[in-house]
C-alpha cells in the first residue's frame, strides 16, 4: 500500500504541488528530446535511402563537434571553422559511400550494421588521434550562440530556461523545416525519396544511387554537426558523448526507422518522459534510471505497433 | 591427397548422421584437442594463458551462445554482456548462499540464471523483429547493468560495489582467479567449453535446431508448417543466454578474479561478441571458435606490433591508432569476405579435397 502510494499518488501530488518545478522538468525534457530528434533523424535519412541502420550517427555528432573546436583551436577562425567542418563532412560521407557502402551493396543488413559499428571506432580513433583525447569547450560564443538564462514567474515560482536550449530548440525547428522543404520541393530531394520507396525502381527511372547515397550521408553529416555543436555547449565535446548514440536508439524504435516525423515526435515522448521518470520516479529506485527507462517506454509502444509509431506497415509473404 | 573421403563407406545411418563423418576430421580433432588439453598447458606461459587462451575460449563459449540465437535462430541480440552478468552475478550470490557446493556446479547452475532472464527479456521477440527486436534487446542489457550497479544485495553489499574474487577449489586445488594456477584454470574452463561445444553442435543438427533454422530463413513459413514460434524462439534464448551465462561466470571467477558492472557494458562485452560471431560467420560453431581468437589477439597483436619493429608510441596514441585499426580491419574483413572466417575454412577444406590435382 505504501508503495502503491509513493508509485501512483506521491508523484503527481509533488507534480501538482510545485507546478514550476513541474515546468521546468518538463522544459529540461523537451530540450533533451530535440536533441535526441536530431540524432534519430540522421538515421532516419540513411535508413530510408540506403537501408543501413547507420550505428555510427551517434559518433558523427561527436566527430563533427570534435573537429569543429579542434580546428578553432589550431588558429581558424570559427566560421570558417565551421565551414571546414561541412567540408569534413562531405569528404567523410563520399568516402564512407566509397569505402564502406559500395563494396558491401546487397549484403545482408546485420553486416552493414556491423560495419557502421566498425565505422564508428575507426571514427573515433581518428577523432582522438587528429585533436586529443581530452574533454573540449564548445565555441559556443565565437560561433555567436547566446549564453545566460531567462527566468520566467510561473504559478508563483520560476522557471528558468538556458539561452543556448532555446537555440537549440529553434535551430532543430528550422533544420527541420528545411529537411522537410528540401526532400518534397527541389529535384533531388525527389530522387531522395524515390529510392527510399524501391531502390530498382528508382534506378530504373535514372537515378543514380552512389550520388544519393553521399548526398544522404552529407545531409545527416550536417545533422550530425548541427546536433554536435548544440549537445557540446550543453556539456563537453569528447566521445565520452557516444553513449548519445545510445540514446537516440530507442526513439527510432518508438517512432520507426523510416519515418522523419516519427522520430521527432519520439524524441520529444523519450525525452520528456524519460526526464520525468527520472526527476519524480527515480529516487524510489535510486536513480540513474534514464539508462533503460526509454528503452521501456520504446518497448511499451512497440509491443501495440511492432513497426513503430509512424513507421511503415510491416506485410510479411510467404 | 590425404584429405579424401573416397572408400569410407557409411553403412549404417549412426555413422552418416556422425558430428565428423570423414576419418581424416575425426583424426585433427582428436588431434586438437590433444594439442589443447595436453600441449599447450605444458607449453604456454602464465601470460600466454592468461591473455590469450582462457580469454578466448571464455568468449568463445558466450559467441557460441549469441552465434545459437542470432545465427541459427536469426533474432538479432545486443544484449549478451547483460546475460553474461547475470551469471557472473548469480555465480557469486551461489558461492556466498552454498559456500560448501562444488565451484563447478555453481558455473553450470549460474547459467540457467541467466537462462530464465533470458526468456523474460526474449518474450518481445514473438512480436518484433529484425533491427527493432535488436534496439528492444538493449533494454534487457541497460536494465541489467542498471541493477548489477544499484541493488546492493547482487554484490553482497560490498564497499567496492563490484564482485571479489572467492577461494574455491577443485579437486583438493586452489582453482578460482587470483588463487589458483593459470594453468589448471585453463584446464577446467576447456573442459566446459568444450563439453558446452559439443552440446551445441548436437542441438543445432537436431530437431531443435531445423526448428531454429527455419525459423531465422523466414518465420510465418516455419510457423505454417507446424513450428512453435513461441516455444523455438524462447528456446533459444534460453539457451543462447545459459551459454552467455557461464561464460560470464566463468570470465569472473576462473579469469578475472573480480568484475565491476563494467566488464558486461555494451561497448566491453556485447558488441565484441557480435563481432566474434559475425566475424567468424554466422550460423557456424568452429566459426565462433575463430572469430573469439580473432578479436581476442588483434589487440595483442596491434600493441605488440611497433615495438616489435623497434619503434616506440605514446600509449595514448597507441590507443587511438588500436582503435582506428579495429574499426578499419572490420570493415575490411567485412568486405573481403562477408561470411566469416568459417566461409573460408570451408573453402580451405573443399580446396584441399581436390588437392594436388584439381579439374
Amino acid at each position: 500500500m505504501e508503495l502503491a502510494h509513493k508509485i501512483f499518488v506521491a508523484p503527481f501530488w509533488e507534480m501538482s504541488g510545485a507546478p514550476d518545478l513541474f515546468l521546468q522538468v518538463l522544459w529540461e525534457g523537451f530540450v533533451a528530446g530535440t536533441l535526441y530528434s536530431l540524432i534519430a533523424l540522421g538515421f532516419v535519412l540513411i535508413f530510408k535511402a540506403s537501408g543501413v541502420f547507420n550505428f555510427a550517427q551517434g559518433i558523427m555528432v561527436v566527430f563533427g563537434a570534435l573537429s569543429l573546436v579542434g580546428l578553432h583551436q589550431l588558429g581558424v577562425p570559427a566560421w570558417v571553422a565551421l565551414a571546414l567542418c561541412i567540408g569534413i563532412m562531405f569528404v567523410l560521407a563520399w568516402t564512407v559511400e566509397r569505402v564502406v557502402l559500395r563494396p558491401l551493396v546487397n549484403q545482408p543488413d546485420i553486416i552493414l550494421f556491423m560495419a557502421t559499428i566498425g565505422l564508428s571506432s575507426f571514427l573515433i580513433g581518428l577523432g582522438e588521434f587528429i585533436f586529443g583525447g581530452e574533454p573540449k569547450t564548445m565555441i559556443t560564443a565565437e560561433l555567436g550562440l547566446p549564453s545566460g538564462a531567462i527566468d520566467f514567474a510561473v504559478a508563483g515560482g520560476f522557471v528558468s530556461l538556458q539561452k543556448i536550449d532555446i537555440a537549440a530548440a529553434v535551430m532543430s525547428a528550422v533544420l527541420v523545416t528545411v529537411l522537410a522543404v528540401f526532400f518534397h520541393k527541389t529535384r533531388i530531394g525527389r530522387a531522395l525519396r524515390a529510392v527510399a520507396d524501391d531502390h530498382q525502381a528508382a534506378m530504373s527511372v535514372g537515378i543514380t544511387l552512389q550520388q544519393i547515397w553521399v548526398i544522404v550521408w552529407f545531409a545527416a553529416g550536417i545533422v550530425a554537426l548541427a546536433t554536435g555543436i548544440m549537445w557540446g555547449a550543453r556539456s563537453d565535446v569528447s566521445f565520452a558523448l557516444e553513449i548519445v548514440a545510445l540514446k537516440a536508439l530507442p526513439v527510432l524504435i518508438l517512432g520507426g526507422f523510416t519515418s522523419i516525423p516519427g522520430a521527432i515526435v519520439g524524441g520529444l515522448i523519450i525525452g520528456i518522459t524519460e526526464k520525468l521518470a527520472e526527476f519524480y520516479w527515480g529516487p524510489l529506485v535510486g536513480g540513474s534510471i534514464e539508462t533503460w527507462i526509454p528503452y521501456f517506454i520504446a518497448l511499451l509502444f512497440l509491443w501495440f505497433r511492432p513497426q513503430g509509431l509512424f513507421g511503415e506497415k510491416i506485410i510479411e509473404r510467404v | 591427397m590425404f584429405y579424401r573421403e573416397a572408400g569410407q563407406f557409411k553403412t549404417d545411418y549412426r555413422s552418416d548422421m556422425a558430428v565428423f563423418p570423414i576419418l581424416q576430421d575425426r583424426i585433427a580433432i582428436g588431434a586438437i584437442l590433444a594439442l589443447m588439453f595436453i600441449v599447450v598447458p605444458l607449453v604456454a606461459n602464465d601470460f600466454w594463458l592468461n591473455t590469450i587462451f582462457i580469454p578466448t575460449l571464455i568468449f568463445s563459449l558466450a559467441a557460441i551462445g549469441l552465434n545459437i540465437l542470432t545465427g541459427y535462430c536469426g533474432q538479432l541480440s545486443l544484449g549478451t554482456g547483460g546475460f553474461m552478468g547475470v551469471g557472473a552475478y548469480s555465480c557469486y550470490k551461489l558461492t556466498s548462499i552454498f559456500p560448501d557446493v562444488n565451484i563447478i556446479i555453481h558455473i553450470l547452475a549460474s547459467g540457467f540464471f541467466a537462462a530464465g532472464v533470458g526468456v523474460i527479456f526474449g518474450i518481445p521477440s514473438l512480436r518484433i523483429k529484425g533491427f527493432y527486436l535488436a534496439v528492444a534487446t538493449l533494454a534487457s542489457q541497460f536494465f541489467l547493468e542498471w541493477s548489477f550497479g544499484r541493488i546492493p544485495w547482487l554484490y553482497n553489499y560490498n564497499d567496492s560495489g563490484a564482485i571479489d574474487g572467492v577461494n574455491r577449489s577443485l579437486f583438493g586445488i586452489a582453482l578460482t582467479e587470483p588463487y589458483g594456477t593459470p594453468a589448471f584454470q585453463y584446464l577446467v574452463v576447456l573442459s566446459i567449453v568444450v563439453f558446452l561445444t559439443w552440446i551445441a553442435s548436437n542441438l543445432v543438427r537436431g530437431r531443435y535446431g531445423r526448428a531454429w533454422m527455419a525459423v531465422r530463413d523466414m518465420d510465418i513459413a516455419a510457423e505454417l508448417i507446424g513450428i512453435k514460434l513461441l516455444r523455438t524462439k524462447l528456446l533459444a534464448f534460453a539457451i543462447s543466454s545459459y551459454y552467455a551465462g557461464v561464460a560470464g561466470a566463468m570470465m569472473v571467477f576462473l579469469s578475472l578474479g573480480s568484475a565491476e558492472v563494467e566488464v558486461f557494458d555494451i561497448f566491453n562485452a556485447s558488441f565484441p561478441i557480435l563481432f566474434m560471431v559475425i566475424i567468424g560467420g554466422l550460423g557456424s560453431l568452429i566459426g565462433s571458435f575463430m572469430g573469439a581468437a580473432f578479436i581476442t589477439v588483434l589487440p595483442i597483436l596491434i600493441r605488440g606490433a611497433p615495438s616489435l619493429f623497434g619503434f616506440e608510441i605514446h600509449a595514448a596514441t597507441g590507443e587511438h591508432v588500436q582503435l582506428m585499426m579495429v574499426g578499419g580491419l572490420i570493415i575490411f574483413f567485412l568486405i573481403v569476405e562477408p561470411h566469416g572466417l568459417a566461409r573460408l575454412w570451408q573453402i580451405a577444406k573443399q580446396k584441399l579435397r581436390l588437392w594436388p590435382f584439381p579439374y
